[in-house]
Order: C-alpha cells, then structure tokens, then sequence
C-alpha cells in the first residue's frame, strides 16, 4: 500500500556532497478537516522521518500536519564510505515503513 | 546586499525620531517573538527556547505566489560551512496562519556537507513564513517570506 521514492546516485566520489530525495505516499491526513456532515476526520500523519547512514544516524525531521500530503523531503550527505542508506517513516495508527538504498563511493 | 543594508540605514535614520521606527521591515523580520500572532510565537518558544534570534544566514525559498496551498516547494538553506567545529543542528520552520503553527523540524549536522533543507508544505491562508536555524554553537538565525496563497489548504470538506 505504502510506497516510498527514494533518489540517491549510486555512484559519487569521496568527500563528494550528495544530495537524497525521499518520497512516501501518504494522505497526511490534517486533523482539522471536517466531513460534509460535520463530523471531525481524524489525524493521521506521518510524524517522523530519519535516514541512517551505515547504520549511523545523518538526518532526522519531525512532521506536523502542514506537511503536504505525501512528504517529501530532500537534503544532503557527504558520501564517506560505500554501503546502505535506510531510511523510516513513523506516523499515526501504527504507520511505520521502512525503504533502503546503496551507495558505491570510490 | 551591501547596498540594500545601506540603503535600509539610509531610512531607518530618516525616520528616525519618529514613531515608525518600529514598522521598519528589517526590524520586524529580525525578531519574530514581535510576530503579530501570539500563536507563532509561542510555538517558537517552545521550540527554540527564549534565546535571542538573530536574522541572517538564514536563506527561505519559497514562491512568494502560489495558486495551490496544498502543495507548496520549500527549501531551507543555511549560508554556514558544515565542518566538525561549526555546523548547523538543525533547522525548524514555521508558519503564521495555519490551524497550527509548526511545520516541521530537521535536524542535521556536520555529515549533511550543505545546510540545506527541501520539502513541500501546505499553506491554509496567505502569510508569513519562519525559518530558524540553531548552530553547533548554540546560536539561531532565522529568516521569514511572506506567500500570497489562492486557493488555500485545508479548509474544503472532504467528499
């Protein structure tokens, strides 16, 4: 159901800076939105995102309801050794989903 | 730069003595605990704690037109290197007008090799939006735009 976007290039040269582009799908439901008969919907947002690096941490964000539905967030990393990025979403209701991608630093 | 900096000293002195010192833009953008909604900063308060915020550094791209609400770029940077000994933590953003005044909060550090940030953001009415960034060495610096929206976020009924 849940399905992640995730852009990293597969190829950079050390020390080089790279930038990661995350996507989830997710309505990212507001909490503030109302049915036509009235009745409040209730929130449902992915809160958390962090992205490890081997296994250490190099980004983190928390997520609040102004984020447009199916977040994206980019940012960058200095590509230091070849390996995995892994990268979660954690939300309401349970949501928890979890994508990776590999890196070849020469 | 240099020159806009100029120009704004050329101004603030010419109405200086007077009562409208306070509506200077420069000055108003530099501090938003002034921000005109109670609510902005008190989520600012909470976030980053009493501290004073500098402006500066601080670089928001945003359109400053947007047809749709629902889906609006962002991109937060940070004119600041990203070495081991001075580095930007983290970079939290805010808006005026929203049903709730927090956007989001990024954390980074020297690893990330450019302070720099994107997302897309929803925006319920047109308004201002902050952008703070807290340095490894404890300061902040902030920057605000102003967005017109037309057609604003979260306010249609769901069908």
């Amino acid at each position: 159901m849940a399905s992640a976007l995730i852009n990293v290039p597969g190829k950079a040269k050390r020390g080089e800076i790279i930038e990661i582009k995350t996507l989830m799908s997710h309505i990212m439901e507001t909490g503030f939105r109302h049915t036509v008969t009235g009745e409040p919907i209730p929130r449902n947002i992915i809160t958390s995102f962090s992205c490890h690096y081997n296994g250490v941490e190099i980004f983190r964000a928390d997520l609040f309801p102004a984020i447009a539905a199916n977040p994206f967030i980019s940012f960058s990393t200095v590509a230091t050794e070849s390996g995995t990025f892994d990268f979660h979403w954690i939300g309401d209701r349970g949501f928890s989903e979890s994508a990776s991608a590999s890196i070849t630093v020469e | 730069m240099s020159e806009s900096t100029d120009s704004t000293r050329r101004r603030f002195l010419a109405v200086a003595g007077s009562t409208a010192i306070i509506s200077v833009a420069p000055i108003f953008t530099a501090n938003p605990a002034n921000a005109t909604s109670e609510s902005l900063a008190a989520a600012i308060r909470e976030v980053v704690g009493g501290e004073v915020i500098h402006a500066g550094k601080v670089k928001l791209d945003v359109p400053p037109l947007v047809e749709n609400g629902n889906t609006v770029p962002i991109t937060i940077s940070v004119a600041n290197p990203m070495t081991d000994a001075d580095y930007v933590k983290s970079i939290h953003v805010f808006n005026e007008k929203n049903p709730q005044p927090n956007v989001g909060n990024f954390y980074l550090g020297a690893r990330a090799g450019r302070a720099q940030v994107s997302t897309r953001i929803r925006l319920a009415d047109t308004q201002k939006i902050v952008a703070i960034a807290r340095l490894s060495d404890g300061s902040l610096w902030s920057a605000s735009a102003d967005v017109v929206v037309t057609l604003a976020a979260c306010t249609e009924e769901a069908s």
